[in-house]
């Protein structure tokens, strides 16, 4: 072998987990101990769990924010928050659950599965994958710091100008909101274009992409919809920042005017409101057919569906903005087009509920999750559907109805499928099985609890209470329907507790649960759990879309492999495949743990708060050391083939 | 354990041309980039459509005398990459290293000149609608021009190192298409802020 390898004949083998080879693989994959491979892993399964334990941790803050506020509004005239407190808590709790828990949870669920069900050993740009789990902790940390200071967003999680301008709201708590919105995009962006890549290029030999399960299409979808969407935010966010800062004139007068904000805001957060439940859907598609007993109903039409859905998510931003006066013919239109997004986001309900059918439930925790979250995605579409018309959304926005709408399509179609993907996939990631019995209770609990909170609200709004009010007066009729709310939220809370106590309990006493608890269909369960760190000791190539099923169901050609396929073990490798039918082209050599994307993120995160504090000096350093971080990263190596061999040059006489 | 070679015979190993990942990776970081650009554009003609009270542009007609050779010297800088990328391909080292550094100074040349045509403009970052947009967009560019020097400047480091063959050049690849990218940027912001204003 020469000094840098241009290309081999890789070598097929018989793959086990107790073989030379597997520990060779253990040896060449494994992350370090302690802090050290802490620090610098780029182990997609690890960063995996941490983003799911994250935004499982923002999740309860949210929770609990929440639940000061339903204290606050139990009844009426109550004084338990100030004014201005209780626009903290809103704006914080909605930046909270919308941007660092309900995307950030899917990542963790697509990091940690993307390589496990593609048959590969890691995403196409591990150190990407570390890169942006640590900016997401950075933004995390950094607009939590502002809350902590008691300088919290406090115009709402879409913080309009003019009350979002200088003048109106002279604190620093919409610089705080704007960096952090600004550093977290970063990090959904090039994880983003990490899940796009390594659907392209990081699949095994035969995974073509009718064979992909529909989380990958789910995430892969929104990931392509992130690329073209967050700089729209980045960018409203900072041209935000420079009115206030810089005194320019992008919202504000002299020729500046806020409506530009709400058009480059929606822009990007309608289709976001996709970009929080596809991969989520994706999930339930994946998941809830493992619990009937056969493959899913309609797998094309439901990736078809998820595509258009996305696109035409594109095309409805301005049904957020029907009462603010825009002209008729836009308001049609943009009406148009959200009736006819039900249709694409309504094949994949059809679809589970056909999968039931036709079906032989097992009514796990899981199932139950999948299940409840069919009804919860009927009712929040039903509501959203009728804010889609005209005439009754000037009626119900800004009320308490939106409120309810936008909390049955949050927790009914992302926690819910979330609380039972954790469920199916706890085994996976842990070895051992959640307990049924806490399980259901908790289910259950959590069930009639979000019902109880949020199906009255839809009244509350109805009624005429307007969101985002601090409190109301007797005498309107909203104060027992604010107390059954709050009352549900409570229990919505308590189950969600019982359900944190299942994860420890279990974490710790779990029953052991084997590499295929459930008898599933896909590539992450023909491993062990929890996998080794090279995931499968050969790369399995796969004949069909439920490459464990195929004995029963008899379909695609041939037979998958999983116990013999290629071996790669000179170095971190996986294939490279080709786009759409998964044929391999290249052996691609896979960077090791490194500390360089922790640098990267600490350095970039230094200059965010330098250019809040306005801090010159920190700034420059921050300029520094991303520079030399990205000169660090990007040095070509010859371990990752990334050089020319100089004794090949010299033979060809193409080097003096 | 019986082994045994794949039949499909040999594989590449690690970064080749388009089979690269990082290929992929900088056709994702361009589609972002050119959604972002876009979304500056899009709020040029917002404002300019709908901000009312300010004329875009405030006083006279922007000029090509500055802008116009300047946009000529940005395209030559393309050429240069694109003439030194082909060389590495057919293995020719010097010429990547040249074409590399043609495009670098170039690259330079237009940033000056851009100074020189910010500091001619009478209107401020802060003084009208106009004037913010003017200066955010082609600071947002001119940033993009920046970095591309950087990458540019590495890319003839590692050129001269001897890094590359003919085999080898991803990163070569991978740089240049940044580079056209971020000049075609500057063709649609061209086109937006000196030329459209002649015909309303």
């Amino acid at each position: 072998m020469s000094a840098v390898e241009y290309e081999r004949a890789p070598v097929i083998a018989d793959g086990g987990f107790e073989t030379p080879a597997a520990e060779r693989l253990e040896k060449i994959w494994e992350t370090a101990p302690g802090i050290r491979g802490w620090l610098s892993t780029v182990d997609h399964k690890k960063i995996g769990i941490r983003y799911i334990v994250t935004a499982f941790v923002f999740l309860v803050i949210g929770g609990i924010e929440a639940l000061v506020m339903r204290v606050q509004l139990a009844s009426p005239n109550n004084t338990l928050l100030t004014p201005e407190a209780y626009n903290e808590l809103f704006s914080t709790h909605g930046m909270t659950m919308i941007f660092l828990y309900a995307s950030p949870i899917l990542s963790g669920f697509s990091n940690y599965l993307f390589p496990l069900v593609l048959g590969s050993r890691d995403m196409a740009f591990p150190r990407v994958n570390a890169l942006s789990y640590w900016i997401y902790l950075a933004a995390g940390i950094f607009l939590y710091s502002s809350f902590a200071l008691g300088h919290g967003p406090n115009d709402g999680w879409f913080n309009y100008p003019p009350y979002a301008s200088r003048e109106y709201n002279p604190g620093p708590n919409i610089d705080y909101y704007s960096l952090g919105m600004i550093l977290l995009g970063i990090s959904t962006t090039v994880g983003a274009a990490n899940f796009v890549v390594t659907l392209i290029r990081a699949r095994c030999p035969g995974m073509s992409i009718n064979r992909l399960p529909i989380l990958v299409w789910g995430t892969v979808t929104v990931s392509v919809a992130n690329l073209i969407a967050v700089p729209c935010v980045s960018l409203a966010f900072f041209l935000l920042w420079l009115d206030r800062n810089y005194g320019t004139h992008f919202f504000t007068e002299s020729g500046g005017q806020p409506l530009l904000w709400q058009h480059l805001f929606w822009i990007f957060a309608h289709p976001w409101v996709y970009v929080i439940v596809l991969p989520a859907m994706g999930m339930v598609s994946d998941g809830l057919p493992v619990f009937c007993r056969r493959p899913l109903v309609g797998y094309t039409p439901v990736v078809l569906g998820t595509i258009t859905t996305m696109v035409l998510g594109f095309g409805v931003w301005m049904h957020h903005m029907f009462a603010v006066g825009v002209p008729f013919v836009s308001t049609s239109f943009f009406s148009a087009a959200s009736f006819v997004i039900t249709i694409p986001s309504a094949v994949a309900v059809f679809a589970w509920v056909a999968t039931i059918w036709t079906g032989r439930p097992v009514f796990t925790s899981a199932f139950l999750y999948f299940a409840s979250f069919i009804a919860m995605f009927v009712i929040g579409g039903v509501s959203g559907v009728m804010t889609a018309s005209v005439a009754a959304d000037l009626q119900l926005t800004d009320t308490y109805f939106v409120v309810a709408h936008l909390h049955y399509v949050l927790i009914g179609i992302n926690v819910f499928a979330v609380l039972g993907a954790l469920h199916f996939w706890f085994p996976k990631m842990t070895g051992r099985l959640m307990d049924e019995r806490l399980g259901r209770w908790a289910f259950w609990i959590i069930f009639i609890g979000f019902n109880l909170a949020f199906l009255p609200m839809h009244l509350t709004g109805l009624f005429g209470m307007p969101r985002r009010i601090y409190t109301y007066p007797e005498g309107f009729g909203w104060g027992a329907l604010n107390m059954v709310t709050s009352v549900g939220s409570f229990l919505f809370a308590i189950g969600v507790l019982l359900y944190l106590v299942n994860v420890f309990r279990s974490l710790r006493s779990g029953a052991r649960a084997g590499s295929d608890p459930w008898g599933a269909p896909t590539l992450e369960w023909a491993t062990t759990s929890p996998p080794p760190p090279y995931n499968f000791p050969v790369i399995p190539k796969v004949a069909s879309r439920h490459p464990l099923w195929e004995k029963q169901l008899g379909e695609g050609i041939g037979e998958s492999s999983v116990r013999r396929g290629l071996l790669l073990d000179h170095g971190r490798e996986i294939p490279g495949t080709s786009g759409l039918d998964g044929d391999p082209d290249v052996i691609l050599k896979m960077p090791g743990d490194t500390y360089v994307p922790f640098l990267l993120a600490v350095a970039l995160a230094a200059g965010f708060v330098g250019l809040l504090l306005q801090l010159w000096w920190l700034i420059g350093l921050s300029v520094i050391g991303c520079t030399a971080a990205v000169i660090a990263w990007l040095w070509p190596r010859a371990a990752l083939g990334q050089r020319a061999d100089r004794d090949r040059a010299r033979a060809r006489g193409t080097v003096a | 354990m019986s082994e045994q070679v794949l039949s499909e015979g040999r594989l590449p190993v690690g970064s080749v041309g388009k089979r690269a990942s990082g290929w992929w990776g900088m056709l994702c970081l361009i589609a972002t980039e050119a959604a972002l650009f876009g979304y500056l554009l899009f709020s040029y003609y917002y404002l300019a459509l709908q901000g009312g009270g300010v004329s875009f542009p405030p006083a006279e007609l922007p000029k090509f005398a500055l802008s116009g050779p300047n946009t000529a010297i940005l395209i030559a800088s393309s050429v240069a990459v694109w003439w030194g990328e082909r060389g590495v391909k057919s293995g020719n080292r010097a010429r990547l290293v040249i074409g590399l550094l043609i495009g670098l100074v170039l690259g330079a040349v237009f940033i000056g000149i851009q100074f020189l045509e910010w500091s001619n403009k009478n209107f401020t970052l802060s003084s009208t609608a106009y004037g913010s947009l003017y200066f955010t967009i082609t600071g947002f560019h001119m940033a993009h021009v920046a970095a591309g020097l950087v990458g540019l400047a590495l890319m003839a480091i590692w050129g001269g190192l001897g890094y590359f063959d003919d085999v080898r050049h991803a990163p070569i690849s991978i740089g240049a298409v940044y580079w056209h990218f971020v000049d075609v940027v500057w063709l649609t912001v061209f086109f937006t802020l000196y030329v459209t204003p002649y015909f309303w």
